[in-house]
């Protein structure tokens, strides 16, 4: 499916400083029983974010009016656990475009390139002082430029570079999709397919 | 660069249809697996590009993850069950792919009835919407989980596309003392790296622990792979796996197999390759595992005391705040504390050989009133397996009763749900908060762990129960 185009994002964030964040906190499993690709962001973050009895717990960061924005900010080890790509769903459906942490589960990582949320690896110093600026001030902006993969805290001008590979920051950058380029291969994968031996 | 090949490296690369210059490989894919819950959104794409599926042959469908556990001759009650069960069974219909849905009596749990039936192979490349893929990988393949975009990916193309993720083996040399399960060893390779210390890596686990493990074993290590944040976990395949593979009915016949088998006996790491990490243990240094936080990282010996905040590697904050959830204190000792449930099942510990070893512990004894115990098998082989060898009459003499297959209380998404508060002692994967139903509390631990706990009512060290400690 095709996605919004990635450029260059400036935004408020909202900061979540815990580590090893798995997708059942994301999501928990029993909101994965939609058939479609919609509102999975009522549910995220659903038991940090609500009590049993529906209720708001105002101390999680959601519920806080003070931080709102298109960027998320994690601890270290973001999305690990199960491979469900309602977590990335669930926070594209919120309304985030960009994931910032240390250092992000592997398929998490996948899943939100593969649906045009971006991921932003930056140090762990660098990761805090996000945190440290964030929570003095929560009106105070990130700018997140692919096409230089570099993320700015506006407030101080310091800033970090990020990876993202060539092939992935040009589907992002053009809302591209991996099924369209693996059709236009598909009889380099049809010859390949009629010579394996299983 | 070297000639010299991992098995990882074998298996992958003979699987590249096409590299991309500063992008991930393109990976062709022989055999997917598909259930109900990650599944519909990928066969919507497929409509609304209006693309067929390249291969139904090589992509199974069985429902798992929201089946109920008794009464599957009934409609399935929950609406939304229901509904994604039913999309499951037209989808796979329409496109032609198999389908061993509730009732069938090859329905299972995905990574259980996959290598009953032979789809799992050695050297194979095998996907499913779900990260316990990498339990395929205890039969040389490579094998791990990926989100609903790559379901459709492979489904539309019978490719994917993935970075080749770095190489890591794993050496356990040794051998264990009584009471140390396959999951044991898991949960210490995991409590040593970390939740997310193999994150970027394929891991190969090697030595003499493995070898001497069966192919149930093997499952439930390369299973918990992804507990430590590896992509997949694999083992080169010997006699015993293809012992294991030989005759199933998706598994090569006659000249196929012969031809299979020569492809098979060269999937092993040559002497010298090079791994980008490689880490060693001691096989005879491991005790009973049990975890005590709310990541599988967070495990240790069933005798330890849980480990103080100063103690740990990573932030003492989300340490503290995962043992406030799971209501214990640093520096106190695990044994002794009342339980509230059981689970013993799920594609890490719900084959064969866990009954056994559950069987093994509770067998002239009873389950303990405070104990509300669920027994799932992880598919209706396993079923019949326990009725067929007596474990069932072993377990109903003991005072416990068997569910029907599927993922059930693993992930709670039907209505085996651990309430809020209660302790469990899971033979599954994840002890993440309220992963066993909202605010519900989870150990992890061994079919032998578990079942000390559900005859005592208390963590309980199994090697107090065993025979051969008597």
């Amino acid at each position: 499916m095709a996605y919004d185009k990635f450029n260059i994002l400036t935004s408020t964030a909202v900061p979540l400083p815990i580590e090893n964040v798995d997708t059942d906190q994301i999501i928990p499993a029993r909101f994965l029983k939609a058939t479609e690709r919609k509102g999975f962001g009522d549910n995220l973050f659903r038991d940090w974010r609500y009590n049993q009895d529906n209720t708001l717990k105002e101390d999680f960061v959601l519920n806080q009016e003070k931080y709102t924005g298109k960027i998320l900010v994690g601890g270290k080890n973001f999305g690990s656990g199960s491979s469900r790509e309602h977590a990335a769903w669930a926070i594209y459906d919120y309304g985030f475009r960009c994931v910032v942490s240390s250092f992000f589960a592997d398929i998490f990582r996948n899943n939100c390139l593969n649906i045009g949320v971006l991921p932003v690896q930056v140090s762990a110093e660098f990761l805090q002082k996000i945190f440290d600026a964030v929570e003095t001030d929560p009106k105070t902006e990130l700018e997140v430029d692919l096409p230089e993969q570099k993320i700015t805290l506006l407030a101080t001008g310091e800033s970090e570079s990020f990876d993202i590979n060539s092939y992935k920051k040009n589907n992002m950058l053009n809302g591209f999709d991996d099924i369209d380029y693996l059709l236009n291969i598909k009889k380099d994968i049809e010859t390949f397919a009629s010579n394996t031996p299983l | 660069m070297s000639a010299k090949k991992t098995l990882f490296d074998k298996v992958w690369d003979s699987h590249v249809v096409h590299k991309i210059q500063d992008g991930p490989d393109v990976l062709f894919i022989d055999r997917h697996m598909v259930h109900e819950v990650t599944s519909p959104v990928a066969f919507l794409g497929l409509k609304n590009r209006n693309i067929p599926v390249m291969h139904p042959e090589k992509t199974f469908a069985t429902a798992d993850h929201n089946t109920p556990t008794i009464n599957q001759h009934l409609p399935v009650k929950d609406p939304l069950s229901a509904n994604q069960l039913k999309m499951l069974e037209e989808n796979a219909n329409e496109y032609g792919i198999s389908y061993w849905g509730l009732g069938h009596e090859k329905n299972g749990i995905v990574h259980v009835v996959g290598p009953e039936y032979g789809i799992t192979q050695p050297g194979a490349t095998i996907v499913c919407g779900d990260s316990h893929t990498s339990t395929h990988g205890a039969f040389g393949a490579i094998a791990f989980g990926i989100g609903t975009s790559e379901v459709e990916m492979v489904l539309a193309t019978q490719c994917i596309m993935q970075p080749k993720p770095k190489k890591m083996r794993i050496n356990i040399n040794g051998s264990l003392s009584k009471g140390v399960t396959p999951k044991d060893v898991a949960l210490f390779i995991i409590s040593q790296l970390t939740t997310s210390g193999a994150t970027g890596y394929f891991v190969e686990y090697a030595g003499e622990i493995f070898r001497n493990m069966s192919m149930e074993g093997r499952m439930t290590v390369c299973n918990l792979s992804i507990e430590m944040g590896a992509r997949g976990g694999m083992i080169a395949p010997d006699e015993k796996t293809f012992e294991y593979v030989k005759g199933r009915e998706f598994t090569p016949k006659g000249a196929d197999w012969d031809k299979a088998m020569a492809y098979w006996e060269t999937l092993y790491t040559d002497e010298g390759a090079e791994f980008d990490k490689e880490l060693t243990f001691d096989g005879s240094k491991i005790e009973p595992m049990i975890t005590y936080g709310t990541n599988p990282g967070m495990g240790m010996g069933i005798s330890n005391d849980i480990p103080k905040a100063n103690e740990i590697q990573g932030g003492v904050s989300s340490y503290q705040k995962s043992l406030k959830y799971m209501d214990f204190n640093e520096g106190e000792s695990m044994m002794g504390k009342p339980i509230d449930f059981v689970f013993l099942g799920s594609c890490t510990n719900g084959r064969i050989e866990d009954f056994r070893a559950f069987a093994s512990i509770v067998k002239g004894r009873k389950k303990a009133d405070n104990v509300t115990a669920w027994l799932v098998p992880g598919s209706h082989k396993v079923e019949a397996a326990i009725k067929e060898e007596g474990i069932l009459d072993i377990l109903t003499e003991a005072g416990f009763e068997l569910r029907e297959p599927g993922c059930s209380a693993c992930l709670a998404m039907n209505d085996d749900k651990v309430p809020a508060g209660k302790l469990a002692v899971s033979t599954s994967n994840r002890n993440f908060e309220g992963r066993q139903g909202p605010g519900s509390r989870t150990i992890l631990a061994s079919p032998l762990v578990a079942a000390a706990a559900a005859v005592t009512g208390k963590v309980t060290d199994p090697r107090e129960l065993m025979v051969e400690f008597a």
